[in-house]
């Protein structure tokens, strides 16, 4: 087998997704912290390690990502496949691409916007934007949505219930 | 007798069960409301914050683990009490702490394993220790033990969506209706007596905070009381006068309570041993 790039590592991993935001790749949410990859002289055959970070310290979907880029990976024919999980620096929703943003928006999930000014208020919630029809005239319904990053709130404009990826 | 740097990596090894083990009562607790919250939004809320502490008391396990591997096979053979521990010494996982250890092994504050109660009384506890756990993640993410200092900073982000969710329903209660406010004021009162254990300092805590790898308890308590004192007084309750405190689990002197927890908790492993789904 040749020499892989890092670069072509970072290609396969592109096609893998966030299972409970399918829209999004683990490289729109900015997870993959790093890739390193060892040639095995003995085999010539490639170990590489993927270092990912989770979202949220509970969070389900980090077992089955870490399965699904071995998947991904031994697809290509990579037979050593190591993940490790890095929780420093922590992860936060500004390491989410741009074009992660817009495909959240178009799937109808508010994307993180602005942190709050003092995340220690009480009963201040962020400004967001209604995903559908871009009103700010939204509210909080929970800080806690279906999922870890996600919180629960409403339009006042078109009356719809949305979600939004909680700005972390 | 043992030396002083396995003195010292039996000290750690306490302090991260403590904080593991915190994590995974409440976390525990909290999940008992499932399908039974007041309004479907807060039954959410409260298994998604179940789940950050399940995920946090996981990541303490997982080094707890590593650092009993690694002490001495004597120290090893007499660190746990509990019989199940005993057969599989010298090699345990993070699923081995949470479900094999009895009673005597668990290192949680009382204040944890104390029942839901009402909501008033469930967001009480959770107040309490909310706010200890935001105060102590602060500092602790600073501290010389790297994994220990990973965790904490990852948790403090989790900690203080938590602190935020239970400080506003302290206000929404106390401040609310004649009955939600004597309802918020009891659970303040009966839970009380617990919140002084938070600040006690274990010999764990003593000589891991010594060598800068912990934070003991005592030295957040003045951030602690600041926080609490100005919520409940928003939420027009009065804090009890520091009366006498109760302590033990620290030490594995538990509630009756914690033995119920486990029964339930550890049953499918005790029964199916090494069963996996």
């Amino acid at each position: 087998m040749s020499a892989i790039t890092q670069q072509q590592v970072y290609d396969w991993l592109a096609a893998v997704t966030d299972p409970e935001v399918p829209v999004l790749t683990i490289e729109d949410l900015g997870i993959i912290r790093d890739v390193a990859i060892q040639e095995l002289p003995e085999s010539g055959d490639s170990e590489v390690t993927v270092t990912i970070t989770p979202t949220y310290s509970g969070c389900p979907a980090m077992d089955a990502i870490a399965m699904n880029i071995r998947f991904a990976l031994m697809n290509r024919g990579i037979r050593h496949v190591h993940i490790k999980n890095q929780l420093s620096p922590t992860w936060t929703t500004d390491w989410m691409t741009e074009e992660g943003k817009r495909k959240l928006k178009e799937y109808g999930i508010a994307p993180p916007q602005w942190k709050p000014a003092d995340p220690l208020a009480l009963f201040d919630s962020d400004e967001v934007s209604c995903p559908r029809c871009d009103s700010m005239d939204t509210e909080l319904v929970s800080q806690f949505g279906a999922t870890s990053c996600k919180a629960l709130y409403r339009c006042l404009s078109c009356r719809e219930p949305f979600e939004h990826f909680k700005c972390h | 007798m043992p030396d002083q740097s396995t003195n010292q990596a039996v000290h750690l090894l306490k302090y991260t069960l403590q904080l593991a083990d915190n994590a995974l009562i409440l976390g525990h607790r909290l999940s008992e409301w499932c399908g039974h919250g007041p309004i479907l939004e807060q039954d959410i809320a409260l298994t998604n914050i179940s789940l950050d502490h399940l995920g946090q008391a996981r990541s303490l396990y997982q080094y707890a683990a590593e650092q009993f591997n690694n002490i001495p096979a004597e120290i090893q053979a007499s660190f746990f009490a509990s019989p199940l521990m005993q057969q599989v010494n010298s090699s345990v996982d993070e699923d081995d702490l949470a479900y094999l250890r009895d009673v005597s092994d668990f290192r949680n504050v009382l204040l944890a394993e104390q029942p839901n109660g009402d909501w008033a009384c469930t967001i009480a506890r959770s107040f309490f220790l909310d706010t200890f756990n935001f105060y102590l993640f602060t500092d602790l993410q600073h501290c010389k033990d790297e994994t220990l200092a990973a965790i904490a900073e990852k948790s403090l982000k989790e900690a203080t969506y938590h602190m935020r969710w239970s400080s506003e329903w302290v206000i929404r209660l106390g401040d609310g209706t004649e009955e939600s406010h004597r309802r918020m004021q009891q659970a303040v009162d009966d839970l009380w007596m617990y919140t002084g254990e938070l600040f006690l300092t274990s010999a764990a805590e003593q000589e891991t905070a010594a060598s800068g790898n912990s934070i003991a308890g005592n030295t957040i308590k003045d951030n602690w009381m600041q926080r609490v004192t100005a919520v409940i007084e928003e939420a027009t309750l009065t804090l009890p006068e520091s009366g006498w405190m109760q302590d033990g689990g620290k030490d594995g002197r538990h509630s009756e309570h914690l033995g119920y927890i486990l029964a339930e908790m550890q049953f499918m492993q005790r029964a199916y041993p090494g069963m996996e789904w």
